[in-house]
């Protein structure tokens, strides 16, 4: 494969931009760490969001004190926002890993701008979907039931169950992104360790990047476990939200009992994943002034990834209808052509189909892939069709399903939007955080590509980079 | 007795006094303005509860010293407010011993069982109810008796929760203080000197409806004693139209007694005879006897149901229609004429061809069945009604067949509404200077017309004696506790005359009196205790030396042998029957007892106001009942997602209440249906300001039915809570919930049922086709438990309910919760319409769990808490479960139910008491279901085993079994082929729910057969 062909068809923003030295980059991108001052924007910002954390902290502590029927969960709709939350975040959590280690390997270096970033997104998405499945527990403090731990009681979880799976999906998930992302911050947290000028900070930076000196040693066993743990983590991007979609493939309700799942499933995880990657990213490069590092072309490159596994999850729709209506099974005809179109949660069907099917296909238009704004708004509606779609899925689902007799709607409490959002709160405070204490882009890995766009060019390429 | 104590505690008279102090600082920082609610704060001390516990002062060393003693004076009064708090601690004052040798009969871990009688309505019920270790714990009916044959309902289950409510009123008050009993005696002396002054001139004394033969004969020797005093009995659900109507026909007070069983076809003029009424256990037993096509007892009979509002009993009719309650006497006049009976003619105006058409085909199936046939008259049709019918059981050659006239069980019968009237009179007219009101709630209860409440403040001594504080207490001067049934020595007499001893479970709870107790105390000036009142009496009455024998016969057996009342000899002297065809210019209203508080006596008994409503599925609410049409045509909406609902004004002869509205398909038009019981002001903590108050529109003289009604909008909504939507009306057709046939078409197609499962094998099942029988004939010879339920004869009477609430020790969780769908209930009672909207046919469908062979709920556990055993049950281990509802949610029965929050009560002491020692009580976040009661089949086991053989196949009844009055539930061992399950699930008509998940159900239903008269089939 030559160059060309792995660049997008079109492409007129190269990465970085090209008046970037060495020095430059490295100056730029430590110095939002190093040298620029708390901004009032980032205080509001960092404000704003601790405040939505402790909402978090509020709604969790009324949940423990009292119980999980503070939330709208109920007979028949046993699970409610805090399962559509999980998946939801599961699924954000899902860009991370996917620009880092399979874009790393399908050699699309113009993920380098944003793969950083995206990987601590995956990792703060993932954390606060960790909460969720212990939050939801009905007796919390007995969740490490579901790990495998010798005990007295000489119990095992029941290794039939798809959450037992969904505990070793996450958790592995969780780590080999951490790991993935701490072992690609190596290089660069040496480099803040020697720029700093703040004791406290060279003690910290210097603990945390492991005695790095940039030897050649270093470079090698660097870049080779950077390759294996990225070729590790590549059937975590798929196996994790397939296996999130058996807790509900699994399971007999119509609605959920669908062999189309598994797949549609991992698509939107990455359309959201995107959708999040861009909600974030777009801001950031502006206050930042990033724009040389992250382009139009990032831009662009993440719509069409939108606009394509938007059509997939699309397609996964109109299959899971189609395939209710074949089998004529009353229940799944039922559950997916009457009650999701026309049942009491009809209004909550069309918006999902409206923010997921329609709304990308805006995409198609170079002036909406381009635009930051429109780009921005687009990734927002995508975020909340993905919410929309689990919860179509998880409470619709549940709402009407065997008995009529059972059927009653479920609605969330005041309880459950303030884990939502204080789950929001959580995740954007923790990257507030990290864009004051880490390099929100590899300096490493722009380093790279300005030495290989100054005439280095042809020798990149057996490896993805090389040092 | 302080005396025993001192030596034991004076070693440790210094930690008393500490804990005396504390228990005194715990009164002081209480306040005084929150006296009650402070004592019951204060119970939770363990200082109080300790001090408590030891049932007398072990402070007898405060008594020397003056201070200490003022301290101790108090607490004994705050201690005396408590006596419910510790329970059965309190032993009664007769001779006690402890265990030194146990008794032959008690065992630990093995509850013994004591015959006993409960009344409703008055009359008695025959019971068993389980006891532990002395205290009583679940109430079944009494197999031998005739009124319950070991069936129960609902109100009896729910005795047991009546009896431990802490909201029981627990002192003597007089005049709002803290009284005592003595004090009450010397106020009785000082009555009976007046009343030896002027014969008792200004004596009233005001009782329910009185069965009880000890009981009268103390009120009657009290009115010999002073014959100026008077004796009135008022109940709000009462018998007098059905009185005056055979008094009308055959010149004499009688009571029918129905023999269900005889009757080929039976009409139902607005009689709900399988759920209300003393003999309602007994006929809806009877009734189902008939209803089997398999059966030996002479084919299947035939059920019409004429009724203005649908009931347990119109539900199961082969053919109901809804006409308004003042057409119904039309409709009894079109029968009778159609009979030929002597002095009725025609209706007129004649019938509309509908009601014609139905009323010519009852009258052929009647004819055709001379002497096999009855006709019934509900009490909330006038006395003509009534007239008429017997005038009909007497042409149809009825009488000493299917129906017999025996004397009246109640004493005195007279008109009970003319006798309040007449009392409330005299009080406001100041000629009553004392008042004894014994029972009921005549504050409340009364027809709206007749003021007793304000009247009752007119006279200048009351005394009343009631099971809780309520309403009509409020107005009284003395308010002595009662003793509850269970708690207090008594008799009854049920519906057929058999006599019943009523004999006490365990000590009054709170020192309550009974009835019988107070009354001899005013005939003689001394406290006598009850069981030397009930015994002598009987004495009286079987003098000699067998008597020891007999009592003791008697009380084991719970009735006196052969003691009903023989059938009386009576003549029809009816003459030409004069009908008034009453309709007003607004609405017909309807009153009607509350299916699950009654006439409000149950409105503080959590487990019955959480009891969903048989026909509306509502919970703690009364509504307005309309029709789907009446609704629209007044523009009254329900939301049906929400069960908002319009609110509307009633407003009848000027008095007007606010309700709000409820559309019951099947309601006749132009009729509203309201509950009485609801509204109540002091009724406790779970029964007080709920519902609307129906009694204040209730007119006096037509206390049933009343046409001049007149409905506003009110232009506000109400949030009422049902566990049922009501828009899901045709969830029957694909899929074959509930599989109904008529009794021919059964002849022709017997495996109707099965059918659609054969059908939905090949055809439309996603999932594996279920391999016959697979897993229990892998050889194991265990057992294999399984249920089958009968949806023939099931009538939706909610029995089985209670009992699995009572026996599982399941949580009330409140009117919030159950609008959030967190009803806890292991069994409910699905109800279902089909066809029409305006004539529907009803279905109830009792769901529990179906104990699955393939149980969807155990593979998606994460923590192996729902396992299957070896013997087929799924069994949830509580300890084990951490509450991710993913069984839940897989459940295709949705029969599992969550702790959203802490349910269960584990802090008021006497639930602890009342709950079932053998069932766990969950906390908050675990899951629970139906278990199939395994606690009972454990227990069984446990006999079996210690007898070396295995455990019969009929030996376990599960609770819902033991309650059910129509036999619906049969649990058994499948795997005895003796077992009545086994034959049960051998008819055709078995069929599993849902059965194409492959799930296989142990749990499985018998088809639903209706055996409609050829004659309807057109229209």
């Amino acid at each position: 494969m030559s160059d060309g062909s792995q660049r997008p068809a079109g492409d007129e923003s190269p990465v970085p931009e090209p008046d970037y030295t060495i020095e430059s980059v490295t100056d730029k991108i430590s110095s939002i760490v190093l040298v620029r001052p708390y901004g009032y924007g980032w205080l509001v910002g960092f404000t704003i969001s601790f405040v939505l954390m402790m909402v978090l902290l509020l709604a969790t502590s009324v949940l423990f004190i009292k119980g999980v029927g503070i939330w709208g969960v109920r007979t028949p709709v046993m699970w409610g926002f805090a399962i559509v939350n999980f998946v939801w975040w599961v699924g954000i959590g899902h860009a991370g890993t996917l620009i880092s280690a399979i874009l790393l390997l399908l050699k699309q270096d113009w993920r380098t701008s944003i793969n950083r970033f995206a990987e601590a997104m995956t990792l703060f998405a993932v954390a606060c979907a960790g909460l969720f499945p212990i939050l939801h527990l009905g007796r919390p403090w007995v969740f490490y039931w579901l790990f495998p731990y010798p005990n007295t009681m000489g119990m095992w979880p029941q290794w039939r169950s798809p959450l037992i799976w969904d505990v070793f999906a996450v958790t592995t998930y969780a780590t080999v992104s951490l790991l993935f992302w701490y072992i690609g911050l190596i290089p660069d947290l040496a480099t803040l360790r020697d720029r700093s000028k703040n004791r406290v900070a060279q003690i910290a930076y210097g603990i945390l990047a492991m005695g790095w000196s940039g030897s050649s040693r270093h470079w090698h066993r660097y870049r080779t476990t950077y390759l294996l743990m990225a070729g590790l983590a590549t059937p975590l991007v798929v196996s994790v939200h397939t296996i999130v979609s058996f807790d509900f493939t699994i399971a007999i309700v119509p609605g959920w009992h669908s062999t189309i799942f598994p797949p549609y499933f991992v698509a939107g995880a990455i359309f959201s994943g995107f959708a999040m990657v861009l909600t974030l990213t777009i801001p950031l490069r502006r206050i930042y002034g990033l724009q040389g590092f992250i382009t139009a072309k990032h831009l662009e490159n993440m719509a069409k990834i939108i606009l394509t596994t938007g059509m997939i999850v699309a397609y996964g729709y109109f299959i899971e209808a189609f395939m209710a209506w074949y089998s004529a099974n009353p229940y799944e005809m039922h559950q997916v052509l009457n009650s999701r179109p026309k049942g009491p949660y009809a209004h909550t069907y069309w918006q999902l189909i409206a923010c997921n099917c329609l709304i990308p296909q805006l995409l198609w238009i170079k002036w909406f892939r381009t635009n930051p704004l429109a780009l921005w708004v687009i990734s927002i509606i995508v975020n909340i069709g993905m919410w929309l779609e689990r919860y179509v899925i998880v409470v619709v689902s549940l709402s009407s399903d065997f008995l009529p007799s059972s059927w009653a709607m479920y609605h969330g409490t005041k309880w459950d939007y303030a884990t939502l959002f204080g789950s929001m709160g959580l995740f954007l405070m923790l990257l507030f955080l990290f864009v004051r204490v880490l390099p929100v882009i590899s300096i490493t890995e722009m380093r790279e590509l300005v030495h290989e766009q100054a005439g280095h060019d042809e020798s990149h390429g057996a490896g993805g980079t090389k040092p | 007795m302080n005396h025993d104590h001192d030596h034991h505690h004076d070693h440790d008279g210094h930690d008393h006094y500490h804990e005396l102090a504390e228990i005194r600082e715990t009164l002081a920082r209480a306040g005084g303005s929150r006296y009650w609610r402070s004592l019951e704060e204060l119970a939770g001390t363990d200082a109080f509860q300790g001090f408590l516990g030891r049932e007398f002062p072990s402070q007898s060393e405060e008594w020397t010293d003056p201070v200490g003693r003022r301290q101790f004076l108090r607490l004994m009064a705050a201690s005396l407010a408590l006596a419910g708090v510790t329970g059965c601690a309190f032993q009664p004052p007769e001779t006690i011993v402890p265990y030194v040798q146990a008794p032959e009969q008690i065992i630990n871990g093995r509850p013994l069982f004591f015959a006993s009688s409960l009344t409703h309505e008055g009359y008695g019920m025959g019971v068993l109810v389980e006891s532990w270790q002395g205290r009583p714990t679940k109430i079944d009916g009494n197999p031998e008796h005739p009124a319950t044959l070991g069936a129960s309902d609902a109100f009896l289950q729910a005795a047991i929760l009546t009896m431990y409510d802490p909201d029981r009123s627990q002192v003597i008050t007089r005049n709002g203080r803290v009284g005592a009993w003595d004090d009450f005696v010397g106020v009785v002396i000082e009555l009976r000197r007046q009343a030896r002054d002027d014969q008792g001139a200004g004596l009233r004394i005001l009782t329910e409806t009185v069965c009880s033969p000890t009981l009268v004969e103390q009120i009657r020797a009290l009115l010999a004693a002073f014959p100026k005093a008077k004796w009135y009995q008022h109940q709000a659900i009462g018998r007098d139209n059905a009185r005056e109507g055979l008094r009308m026909a055959v010149g004499d007070d009688v009571e029918p007694i129905h023999n269900v069983a005889k009757a080929n076809v039976i009409v139902s003029l607005d009689a709900d005879f399988t759920a209300q009424g003393p003999s309602h256990l007994r006929d809806a037993r009877d009734f189902a006897t008939r209803r089997e096509p398999e059966g030996l007892s002479g084919g299947m009979n035939r059920l019409y149901v004429i009724e203005p509002t649908p009931s347990c009993t119109g539900s199961i009719a082969d053919h109901r229609l809804a006409v308004p309650s003042h057409q119904v006497v039309v409709m009894a006049q079109a029968i009778a004429h159609g009979l030929e009976v002597k002095g009725v003619s025609a209706p007129t105006p004649a019938l509309i061809p509908a009601r014609a058409k139905f009323v010519d085909a009852i009258v052929a199936d009647l004819k055709a069945n001379r002497g096999a046939c009855l006709v019934l008259a509900g009490v909330a049709q006038p006395p003509v009604v009534h007239a008429l019918t017997a005038a009909i059981n007497f042409a149809l050659d009825n009488v000493g067949k299917t129906i017999d006239y025996i004397a009246p069980i109640e004493s005195d019968p007279a008109n009970r509404i003319n006798g309040l009237r007449e009392l409330t009179a005299d009080m406001a007219g100041g000629r009553v200077s004392t008042l004894i009101v014994v029972g009921g709630n005549p504050a409340y209860d009364s027809p709206a017309d007749i003021n007793f409440a304000d009247a009752l403040d007119k006279v200048k001594s009351t005394i009343r004696l009631g099971l809780y504080e309520d309403e009509t207490s409020s107005h009284c001067h003395w308010h002595i506790p009662e003793a509850h049934p269970l708690e207090a020595w008594g008799d009854v007499l049920a519906y057929d005359g058999t006599a019943s001893i009523v004999q006490p479970l365990i000590a009054p709870l709170y020192g309550g009196k009974s009835a019988i107790e107070l009354i001899s105390t005013l005939v003689t000036g001394e406290s006598k205790a009850g069981l030397e009142l009930v015994r002598s009496h009987w004495e009286a009455k079987r003098p000699g030396p067998e008597f020891e024998g007999f009592w003791r016969r008697t009380l084991r057996d719970g009735f006196v042998a052969d003691s009903a009342f023989k059938p009386k000899p009576v003549r029809l002297k009816l003459g030409t029957v004069q009908i008034g065809q009453s309709s007003g210019p607004g609405l017909e209203v309807n009153f009607r007892p509350d299916p699950t508080i009654w006439d409000g006596r149950f409105a503080n008994n959590g487990w019955l106001q959480e009891l969903p409503k048989p026909m509306t599925r509502l919970t703690w609410d009364n509504a307005a009942l309309l029709s789907p049409a009446t609704a629209k045509r007044l523009g009254l909406v329900v939301d049906e997602l929400y069960a908002k609902v319009d609110q509307v004004d009633l407003t009848l002869n000027g008095r007007t209440v606010r309700a709000p509205i409820w559309i019951v398909p099947g309601q006749a038009d132009d009729t509203v249906t309201i509950h009485l019981g609801y509204g109540r002001t002091r009724a406790g903590r779970v029964g007080s300001d709920i519902g609307f108050n129906a009694y204040r529109l209730r007119p006096s003289d037509s206390p049933w039915s009343a046409t001049s009604l007149k409905v506003e909008k009110a232009g506000e909504t109400f949030e009422l809570a049902t566990v049922q939507h009501q828009n899901v009306i045709n969830g029957l057709q694909d899929r074959e919930l509930i599989r109904v046939s008529t009794l021919s078409e059964f002849r022709e197609t017997p495996h109707f049922a099965q059918v659609p499962d054969e059908h939905v094998k090949r055809d439309l099942t996603m999932f594996e086709v279920p391999l016959p029988q697979l897993r229990r004939q892998e050889g194991h010879e265990g057992n294999a438990w399984g249920m089958s339920i009968n949806l023939n004869t099931c009538i939706g009477c909610n029995a089985c309910v209670i009992a699995c609430q009572s026996e599982n020790n399941i949580p009330v969780v409140g009117k919030e919760q159950v609008i959030t769908g967190r009803a806890m209930h292991w069994l409910r009672i699905d109800r279902y319409y089909e066809g029409d909207l305006d004539a529907p046919t009803i279905h109830h469908q009792p769901i529990l769990c179906m104990h699955c062979e393939s149980a969807p709920c155990e593979p998606v556990c994460p923590v192996a808490a729902t396992t299957h055993s070896a013997e087929g049950l799924n069994e949830m281990t509580y300890n084990r479960c951490v509450g991710t509802r993913y069984c839940g949610n897989n459940c295709p029965y949705k029969v599992r139910r969550f702790n959203f929050l802490q349910y269960s009560d584990e802090t008021t002491p006497s639930l602890k008491l009342m709950r079932n020692p053998n069932v766990t009580v969950r906390s908050r976040g675990v899951m629970e279901k139906c278990t199939y009661c395994v606690q009972r089949i454990s227990a069984a086991r446990i006999i079996a085993e210690g007898e070396n053989r295995r455990v019969g196949g009929n030996e376990v009844k599960t609770a819902c079994q033991s309650a059910c009055p129509t036999r619906a539930i049969v649990f058994g061992n499948l795997n005895d082929p003796m077992a009545d399950v086994v034959k049960k699930k051998a008819s055709p008509r078995n069929y599993a729910l849902l059965a194409e998940l492959n799930t296989r159900p142990r749990t499985t239903y018998l088809a639903k057969l209706k055996n409609p008269n050829p004659a309807m089939k057109e229209g």
